[in-house]
């Protein structure tokens, strides 16, 4: 096993140093949310598509569904070979990173059948139809009508902020099914959607950066098949959270690789060789330098925070804390180290995107406005921190 | 310089942690503390008896000296308990002492002073002096030659655990350089000792005066290893700091959060309220990002350079963590924690006075930076 294991390694090694392909000349997205062009989108595609094809996604994941039947370990060996020559992000992070692994787990085995492959091979796009236009962070009051017709469920209502929403083949969607549940939550069902059907629109929504992001989607009684129910009626809110663990990363099983590219503090080192201060690199200022030295130190702790979470007897006070707070640490961060990169840049941090003058093109500024994808996207910032503190540390629940 | 990402737990590390976090359990509640703060000796000589026979004086002492042969990694998690429950004891003087002699010790200052260590008596540093300079270079107290011998002066500050202590590691200018000296205790006259009013009430730390104090050219240590022992003494101070500081964190976290979750105001418990909330929240993730690093300093503290930026790293977050939260749990409780029976205060001033030795969070910092970028 060990001997096949570095066979795999070293196999995994070659293919990312000879397979992962340089900067194009268009910026790449940093993270899934981030897609805004066709060309980015085109181009991950291909990549991912390029990656599952060579065994290195879902190589953890069944092969009669078209995984690749190894273990974990040989993903988590493939996901550090690509991280190493810092390949792409995978682009269909709702179906490798959450989808798939809810329907290998409570999925029928038609589902399995019929969706697992596609995820991997980027074939099928899929998208999140969670909120709606009056309910975000309060998704357990989610509106959107289902109502079952037969084999089929009539769809009635909108959801917002979909990310791929004009790329998504399925979406898995949270749906009021019924309307005199005991409880708001009881009311819901999750159901896997076709998005090709009619009755269905989708309206590209401008995101802050000026690009095309998420979508607006509009269901005007669409007719989808039933039998894209995922266990019971009224059970929606349980496998939504299920799916929102895997989105934080609470959970395991998902297909490996990475959607979200971080930023390593030591990159701005060469940033700060770029701009000056009273003639001297920004590198000389005191402040700078006890501000960037706070990077450096969080991104050593939130690695490092990665690797004690599996060491158990580092965690025993409270086991799942670590993993509950790795989304917060790590959006936040990557929101302020790209903040701190533009303030590094003197005049030039006035520049923005495709402006020749740009320090490293306009990248921080992007990068420092789409953060804000993580930071609010999954569930908020202060949502997080209701989480932790009413799940980690038992604090009465915010109502 | 290199910056390592590992992290990871011995047996003994494992082994340790369990006992000690059930020894300081038992043997130091709060009661205790609270009692121990009035007494002038500040420890429970039982105690200190008991973490004798423990063995725990024992653990980074090399087996030629009748030692266990482990290192610091598993001293670390002892200290960390003995933060958590606010026991205190000579247990870590002693130990950075025992290091200082390890490191920079004659072979027979070494076979005379670290057997007696392990069978538990009690030893400290005295490095400190009034300049307030963490630079444990910049001294002005002095050897100078007097017949056979060579006679002390000047004065040193934050000896801790000084009445107790059968060995002195202090350091004095010889022809301006700076060397250390292995002291006994029987050659400190009681005159030359003044309790320090310190802002941690549950430690102790003294004043000592060197002058007219005589001691023989055997009591100095290996000159050409001053500098490597200073050093060595510098970060090994700030690791076990760290992970007292790391312990009391807990401690504090804990306290808020019980609080939280029993005070009601507008007919609701206050934890309830976002706003105390969510910075309790961010002063328990300051906690677990110092642990990691704690951790992952105590796994390479040994490695050249790697155990310098990791140590450096984990006492600026411990620093900042504990401070924070200690500064918060005084304002979660209200008029309570304006008070001295309000324990929020006892964590407050525990960071207070580490982020005063060996160097604060941003002193830190800075010599990161310089040996980063
Ligand atoms: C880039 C991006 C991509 C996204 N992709 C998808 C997707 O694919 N599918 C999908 O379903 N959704 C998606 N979302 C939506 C996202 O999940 C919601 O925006 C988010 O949950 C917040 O909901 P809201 O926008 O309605 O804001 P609101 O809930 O109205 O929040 C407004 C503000 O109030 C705060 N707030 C709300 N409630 C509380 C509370 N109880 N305590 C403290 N503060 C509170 C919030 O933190 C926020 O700052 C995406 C969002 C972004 C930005």
């Amino acid at each position: 096993m060990e001997a096949e294991l570095r066979e795999f390694e070293r196999d995994a090694d070659a293919w990312f140093a000879e397979n992962t392909p340089g900067e194009p000349d268009f910026m790449l997205p940093l993270t899934f949310m981030e897609v805004g062009t066709d060309q980015q989108f085109e181009f991950l595609r291909e990549w991912q598509n390029k990656v599952y094809s060579a065994g290195y996604l879902g190589a953890a994941w069944p092969k009669e569904y078209g995984g690749g039947g190894l273990t974990q370990k040989h993903q988590d060996i493939a996901t550090r070979a690509m991280k190493k020559y810092r390949g792409p992000i995978m682009l269909n992070a709702i179906g490798i990173n959450w989808t798939g692994p809810l329907i290998l787990d409570i999925g029928s085995e038609a589902h399995k059948q019929k969706y697992i492959k596609g995820i991997l091979s980027a074939e099928d796009i899929w998208c999140q139809g969670f909120s709606e236009p009056e309910n975000g962070s309060d998704l357990g009051n989610a509106q959107l009508r289902a109502v079952r017709d037969g084999d089929e469920y009539v769809l009635n209502g909108s959801k917002i902020w979909t990310t791929h929403g004009h790329y998504a083949k399925y979406m898995i969607l949270l749906a009021r099914t019924d309307l005199d549940a005991p409880s708001k939550y009881a009311g819901l069902s999750f159901i896997l959607t076709p998005m090709t059907v009619p009755g269905i629109e989708t309206v590209k929504i401008k995101k802050l950066t000026g690009e095309h992001g998420f979508t607006q989607t509009f269901f005007t009684d669409t007719r989808i098949p039933a039998d894209g129910l995922m266990g019971r009626e009224g059970e929606g809110w349980k496998i939504a959270m299920q799916t929102l663990e895997y989105e934080r990363s609470a959970r395991g099983g998902q297909a490996g690789g990475y959607v979200l590219t971080e930023v390593d503090p030591l990159e701005i080192l060469q940033l700060a060789s770029k701009a000056k201060r009273d003639g001297q690199s920004v590198l000389a200022d005191p402040v700078v330098r006890d501000k960037l030295m706070d990077f450096v130190i969080d991104a050593q702790a939130m690695a490092l925070n990665g690797k004690r979470a599996r060491i158990s007897p580092l965690v025993r006070d409270c086991p799942q804390a670590l993993p509950l707070m790795s989304k917060l640490t790590h959006t936040e961060f990557a929101l302020r180290i790209n903040e701190f990169a533009i303030s590094l840049m003197g005049t030039k941090g006035g520049y923005y995107v495709d402006e020749p003058n740009a320090i490293d093109e306009g990248y921080w500024h992007r990068s420092y406005l789409n953060a804000f994808s993580a930071t609010i996207g999954g569930g908020t910032s202060q949502i997080q921190r209701n989480i932790i503190g009413e799940h980690a540390l038992s604090l009465p629940k915010t109502r | 310089m290199k910056i390592s990402t590992e992290i990871g737990i011995t047996e003994a590390q494992i082994d340790l942690l369990d006992v000690a976090e059930n020894f300081c359990l038992d043997h130091s509640p709060i009661e205790k503390v609270r009692a121990l703060m009035e007494d002038d000796l500040g420890y429970d000589p039982e105690v200190w008896k008991q973490i004798g026979e423990l063995g725990w004086l024992a653990v980074a002492i090399p087996e030629d000296y009748d030692g266990v042969g482990l290192s610091l990694t598993e001293v670390v998690p002892i200290a960390e308990q003995m933060g958590r429950y606010l026991l205190n004891s000579p247990f870590i003087s002693t130990t950075l002492a025992a290091q200082a002699l390890i490191m920079g010790g004659t072979d027979a200052q070494k076979k005379s002073y670290l057997p007696q260590i392990v069978a538990g008596k009690a030893a400290t540093l005295a490095l400190s002096e009034s300049n307030g300079d963490w630079d444990l270079n910049n001294i002005d107290a002095k050897a100078t030659k007097d017949g056979n011998g060579y006679v002390l002066s000047g004065t040193k500050t934050f000896v801790m655990d000084l009445t107790s202590a059968e060995l002195v590691v202090i350091s004095v200018k010889l022809d301006d350089a700076v060397r250390l000296v292995a002291l006994r205790g029987d050659q400190i006259s009681q005159h030359a000792v003044r309790r320090e009013r310190i802002i941690d009430e549950v430690k102790r730390s003294y004043e000592l005066t060197l002058d007219g104090i005589s001691v023989s050219l055997d009591q100095f240590m290996n000159e050409n290893a001053t500098k490597a022992t200073l050093g060595h003494i510098h970060l090994a101070a700030n690791l076990l700091g760290s992970a007292e500081l790391c312990g009391a964190c807990k401690s504090t976290i804990d306290y808020t959060v019980e609080y939280l979750k029993t005070r009601r105001q507008f007919g609701k418990l206050i934890g309830s309220y976002q706003a105390l909330k969510h910075p309790t929240v961010d002063a328990f993730v300051g906690y677990e990002k110092a642990r990691s690093l704690l951790y992952a300093a105590a796994f390479c503290f040994d490695r050249q350079g790697e155990g310098e930026v990791a140590t450096r790293m984990a006492k600026a977050r411990a620093d900042q963590a504990l401070s924070f939260a200690a500064d918060r749990a005084i304002q979660f409780h209200g008029g309570f924690g304006f008070t001295y029976d309000c324990d929020a205060q006892l964590y407050r001033r525990c960071a207070l006075f580490h982020a005063s030795q060996y160097g604060d969070a941003a002193y830190h910092k800075r010599k990161l930076a310089d040996l980063l970028f």
